[in-house]
């Protein structure tokens, strides 16, 4: 297996508190990690420092050859951070993903029109494409968000808390959705909801502060109380996976 | 009623206002969909720090205020770059310092102590026409970036970090559209003065945001009801006597309430949706 992305002994800040505590993280070719972790535990702040958009205290990324950061990413950040009032339609949403540096004084041309409809058939908006961002549900936002984040042709495509607006029927849909996806990209999700990730991602790992990970779809008790700091009861959701090695009960 | 156009004075009043109501319109719409009214605050106050060196020293105040804009605008850009966690606290004594600069500068102007107030309320009846002309190429300037950058400008307004992920110069731009706020600023204090300005660059497109589904057309619609309220405006205080920048805010206010009452955007929307599926 061909190693894609790699973070080793990242430290992060905000101001003077220590958010992102040597992270090491190894991921591979055609992953599919879910990074779960409490509200405040550094999971935006983890994207947001693979992305480079803040600059880690200490610590080195780094990507497989012929790499770089402006064209491997495509950044799916949560979609409440988005101003619903925008007026802006759902294609222009995504058109922008083909922006860059080297077409600063160009707009558009037929190619990237092209490619943004193709995103938009893909994510099965096409009906959509006239209509506000702001008019959308949570669920179609965040779909518009990730054919915006495929218009760049990313090898590596980061959620932030994907399902948080989106209900339970949607989501199913949603991460067949993101499976089809998977078989030619890379994809780390992070997530606040381990029921909904659990039964998804091929790889877990926790965060909360520290990175726990052990290669595996499992997460064991112990990883979820490193992360937690107290202990966490485990339910697991999904039938067809199990998520949860068989552990004797010790109460 | 149309006797007024014979004084030179009101064809030049009426002049201004179109020609401003073009660089607030479009502006306004960015400081409105970005929600950077306070910096924008910042900037038009600490404007006044430059028309009084102007006064002090014996140039144009309007380029003082050029100057003294554009200042503010980098600072403003510098304080982002380095993401402090004291921004809006600086801001605001940027904000002070201007005014306090301003005030200080026009008491050490021997002799002739100039009228304050014409700059903080504005009068746009002592417009001249040299500052139509300076509004002129201010405007053409305005508008040239923004069609060059309207792409850029509209990436990074509506999701900044998702524009510094594609490694689009994000600072750059940003500051860029500061100094076009700052020069926006600039025309528009002869027009309302510097305590109204942020009143003119957020009310027009506050309105036209619930009726637009592009950022041009809320630019347009921006610029269309900025002209519509300043002639409204000037008209009332000329034939009332009146306070123009004053009047023309409170009759911007005025329309900004009864446009409440129509929220065209929601209802339009439903129905595209409909048609759609
Ligand atoms: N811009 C910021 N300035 C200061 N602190 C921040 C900022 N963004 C996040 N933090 C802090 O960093 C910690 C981690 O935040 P975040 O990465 O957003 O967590 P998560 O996404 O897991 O909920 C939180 O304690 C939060 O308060
Ligand atoms: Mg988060």
């Amino acid at each position: 297996m061909k190693t894609i992305l790699e973070l080793k002994n990242i430290y992060v800040f905000y101001y003077d508190n220590l958010i992102l505590e040597d992270i090491n993280l190894k991921v591979y070719e055609n992953d599919f990690i879910g990074i779960i972790g409490p509200n405040g535990g550094g999971k935006t702040t983890l994207l947001k420092t693979i992305l480079g958009i803040l600059k880690p205290a200490s610590g080195r990324i780094y990507l497989c050859e012929g790499l770089n950061k402006q064209n491997c990413f495509g950044y799916v950040p949560q979609t409440s951070n988005i101003d619903f009032l925008y007026p802006i339609s759902v294609l222009d949403v995504v058109k922008t993903g083909r922006l860059n540096k080297n077409k600063i004084f160009k707009t558009y041309d037929k190619n990237d029109i092209d490619i943004a409809f193709d995103s938009l058939k893909k994510m099965d908006l096409l009906k959509y494409q006239n209509i506000l961002f702001g008019n959308l549900s949570g669920g179609e936002k965040q779909r518009v968000l990730i054919a915006r984040a495929l218009t760049t042709n990313p090898k590596i495509l980061l959620l932030d808390e994907p399902t948080s607006n989106v209900d339970s029927k949607v989501g199913y849909h949603f991460y067949e959705l993101l499976s089809q996806l998977n078989k030619d990209i890379t994809i780390i999700m992070v997530s606040h909801d381990i029921g909904a990730i659990s039964q998804n991602v091929k790889k877990i790992a926790c965060l909360n502060r520290k990175l726990v990970y052990h290669d595996s779809k499992e997460i064991t008790k112990e990883m979820l109380e490193k992360v937690y700091h107290c202990p966490v009861d485990l339910i697991a959701h999904g039938i067809p996976h199990r998520v949860f090695p068989e552990h004797k009960e010790v109460e | 009623m149309f006797e007024i156009f014979q004084y030179d004075f009101m064809l030049n009043a009426l002049l201004a206002c179109l020609l401003a109501s073009i660089a607030f319109g479009i502006i306004g719409t960015y400081v409105v969909v970005k929600r950077i009214v306070f910096i924008s605050g910042g900037i038009a106050h600490s404007t006044y720090g430059g028309i009084g060196l102007g006064y002090l020293v014996g140039f144009s105040p309007l380029f003082g205020a050029i100057g003294f804009g554009i200042l503010s605008a980098l600072f403003i850009a510098l304080l982002r770059k380095f993401k402090l966690h004291s921004e809006d606290m600086l801001i605001g004594i940027m904000w002070s310092l201007g005014m306090a600069l301003g005030i200080l500068f026009i008491s050490f102007t021997p002799g002739y102590a100039p009228n304050l107030m014409s700059y903080l309320f504005g009068n746009i009846l002592t417009i001249s026409f040299e500052e139509i002309i300076t509004i002129s190429i201010l405007d053409i300037i305005i508008f040239i970036i923004v069609i060059v950058f309207y792409e850029q400008f509209l990436a990074i307004t509506f999701d900044e970090e998702f524009a510094e992920t594609l490694g689009l110069p994000v600072g750059k731009l940003y500051t860029l559209l500061l100094v076009l706020i700052a020069l926006t600023i600039v025309i528009l204090i002869k027009l309302v003065g510097i305590i109204l300005v942020i009143a003119m660059l957020t009310i027009p497109p506050s309105i036209a945001v619930r009726f637009s589904n592009k950022l041009s057309k809320m630019m347009f619609l921006s610029v269309m009801l900025g002209i519509f309220f300043t002639l409204i405006g000037l008209l009332i205080s000329y034939y009332f006597n009146l306070v123009s920048g004053a009047t023309i805010i409170v009759i911007s206010i005025i329309f900004y309430l009864i446009s409440l009452l129509f929220n065209k955007r929601k209802l339009k929307l439903n129905i595209n949706i409909e048609e759609n599926l």
